[in-house]
């Protein structure tokens, strides 16, 4: 379990971390999710101790970091942004290396050997780290935060640098992991986060933004009534169409992309799916759908979203009734 | 701190610098020895260990500028801080490990003392308190290194400081005379290290230099552990 109360971190004036609190029960996935430089690194750095925070108590099961550090050192794995490998060691040697620095007491060689058939970095065990590609050097930093088998686990952006095949891999292995260990993950990419995650925590200027506990934060990240559509058609006729359909809320031209072709940001009432009638509708106009899919919520989106919440979407009204 | 100890002395053996430090000493040690006393024909050693104390001015830099500076630029000191393992025993796995490969330079200097008892019967007890001064003065010397090498990222910045402070405190006798005023000139020749290791050479083995030389080692090492504690606050 881990409990964050009131953490603050300063560096000089400009305030890193800004008197956060969340909690990660036990067996449950956190993810801490926020545009770079938003404090995730920092708050994890504080988590593991490596840094120390300006306000505020951080609880690995129930200890104290800064009180009993070695005691909840050893119940944590951590994953830093860069893994902190020593390029001139063999991955067997760098494992060793942990094992030992970490005091662990299972079986050595099997408990390793378990840990690089789960990373999937058996057969490059005996080369030299600095020789590894940047997508095995991840799993080799991986590697090392399992090795003990400690209770939490904090991943800071852990399928950065690997490739679409190795990201899945990895998720589907945390997402193993999160069932009997606390994990908490930071990363920039909402969909990583809302595939993987139990629970999200969203950070921004070293604020929290939102923490989900239920389903507030699902229900705004739900974007399947959203829709990106590109089609063929005088713009206005097109828009002046579009909003006569019935549960379509807004509906806004982005950009041309082609002669005549425009792409739509259209909005329709919550849950409502409009997209055979959008059909149906632009089909009996003589309007050609070129493209149509669901709208992806950036970051940003999101931000200003719970940030703002209802305002924005009032200015978005207006802008589209424009 | 055991963990910490095998992968320094590993990775002394695994980069060039552990070869390039021992063949240094080996070398320029050979030279000293051969030009002070196989030349004059004398079975004294003294002016060998004497001379030996610049040489490690100028190859304990080498030694110990990785140490945290090198955790520092590669990130892994944030394995090493986020592990079970208190600072202190980080600090004193990396100075016995630098410690080690020192006492295997040193190691050369008996061979020195066998080659000359093959002329004539040396003075052993002599040759002995100079070994133990020159190992007590480099403990305390690579204590210096780390402490510097804990400051910056960058290994050369960290070599060429503790090549300043080592020079620094050699000097300590010399800057003590400059200073008319006798109070503080005694403070600096009661710390010189030349003056505590002039003792040993002459064959002297005074308890109150044995001290002095552990308690500047622990010194050095408690203050590095205090930057390294400093940074995690800053």
């Amino acid at each position: 379990m881990i409990e964050v109360q009131n953490l603050s971190k300063h560096y000089g004036d400009k305030k890193a971390v800004d008197n956060i609190s969340f909690k990660a029960e036990d067996g449950e996935i956190l993810g801490f999710l926020g545009p770079n430089g938003a404090g995730k690194s920092t708050t994890m750095n504080i988590l593991t101790g490596y840094i120390s925070c300006t306000e505020g108590k951080a609880l690995i099961d129930g200890i104290d970091i800064l009180e009993n550090p070695i005691k909840a050192k050893s119940k944590i794995g951590y994953l830093p942004e860069q893994p902190p490998l020593y390029l001139d060691m063999t991955v067997k040697e760098y494992l060793n290396f942990v094992y030992d620095l970490k005091k662990c007491k299972l079986p050595k060689n099997s408990h390793l050997k378990d840990i690089c058939n789960l990373v999937k970095i058996d057969h490059v065990y005996n080369r030299i780290i600095k020789n590894l590609s940047k997508g095995y050097k991840q799993r080799v930093g991986l590697a090392q935060a399992l090795v003990g088998n400690p209770n939490v686990l904090i991943l800071d952006e852990p399928t950065v640098g690997l490739d679409p095949n190795q990201i899945i891999e990895i998720r589907s292995l945390i997402k193993k992991l999160g069932k009997n260990h606390t994990v908490i993950l930071s990363s920039h990419i909402l969909s990583e986060v809302q595939a993987v995650c139990d629970k999200i925590v969203v950070i921004n200027e070293g604020k929290i933004v939102a923490d989900d506990t239920e389903d507030n934060l699902s229900k705004a990240l739900d974007n399947e009534h959203r829709i990106l559509a590109r089609i063929d058609g005088n713009k206005d006729k097109v828009i002046e169409c579009i909003k006569a359909i019935k549960d379509v809320e807004s509906c806004s031209a982005d950009a041309m992309r082609e002669e005549n072709v425009w792409e739509y940001r259209i909005e329709a009432k919550q849950g409502a799916d409009i997209r055979r009638k959008l059909f149906t509708a632009m089909a009996e106009n003589g309007f050609y759908i070129l493209e149509l899919k669901s709208s992806e919520l950036s970051l940003e989106d999101i931000f200003l979203k719970l940030t703002m919440g209802e305002s924005v979407l009032i200015n978005n009204k207006k802008e589209s009734e424009n | 701190m055991g963990a910490i100890f095998r992968r320094e002395v590993l990775s002394y053996f695994t980069s060039p610098i552990g070869y390039i430090f021992l063949a240094a000493f080996y070398a320029s040690s050979a030279v000293i020895f051969s030009v002070n006393s196989l030349e004059y024909g004398t079975t004294q050693l003294d002016s060998v260990f004497l001379q030996l104390m610049i040489i490690l001015i100028v190859l304990i830099p080498i030694l110990t500028m990785r140490t945290i500076s090198e955790e520092k630029k590669n990130k892994t000191d944030q394995c090493l801080l986020t592990s079970p393992v208190s600072l202190f025993g980080i600090v004193a796995g990396k100075f016995l490990a630098a410690f080690l490969i020192y006492a295997l330079g040193v190691a050369i200097t008996l061979v020195y003392a066998v080659v000359v008892s093959a002329f004539a019967a040396p003075d052993w007890t002599v040759i002995f308190g100079n070994v133990v001064g020159l190992v007590l003065l480099g403990a305390a010397f690579i204590a210096v290194g780390i402490f510097c090498s804990s400051f910056t990222e960058n290994q050369i910045v960290s070599a060429v400081v503790s090549f300043i402070a080592l020079t620094m405190l050699y000097l300590f006798t010399t800057i003590g005379n400059l200073i008319p005023i006798e109070f503080i000139s005694n403070i600096f020749s009661k710390l010189s290290f030349l003056e505590r290791y002039y003792g040993f050479t002459y064959g002297l083995f005074d308890l109150s230099n044995v001290l002095f030389f552990i308690s500047a080692t622990v010194v050095f090492l408690f203050l590095s552990v205090r930057v390294m504690e400093r940074r995690r606050w800053a």
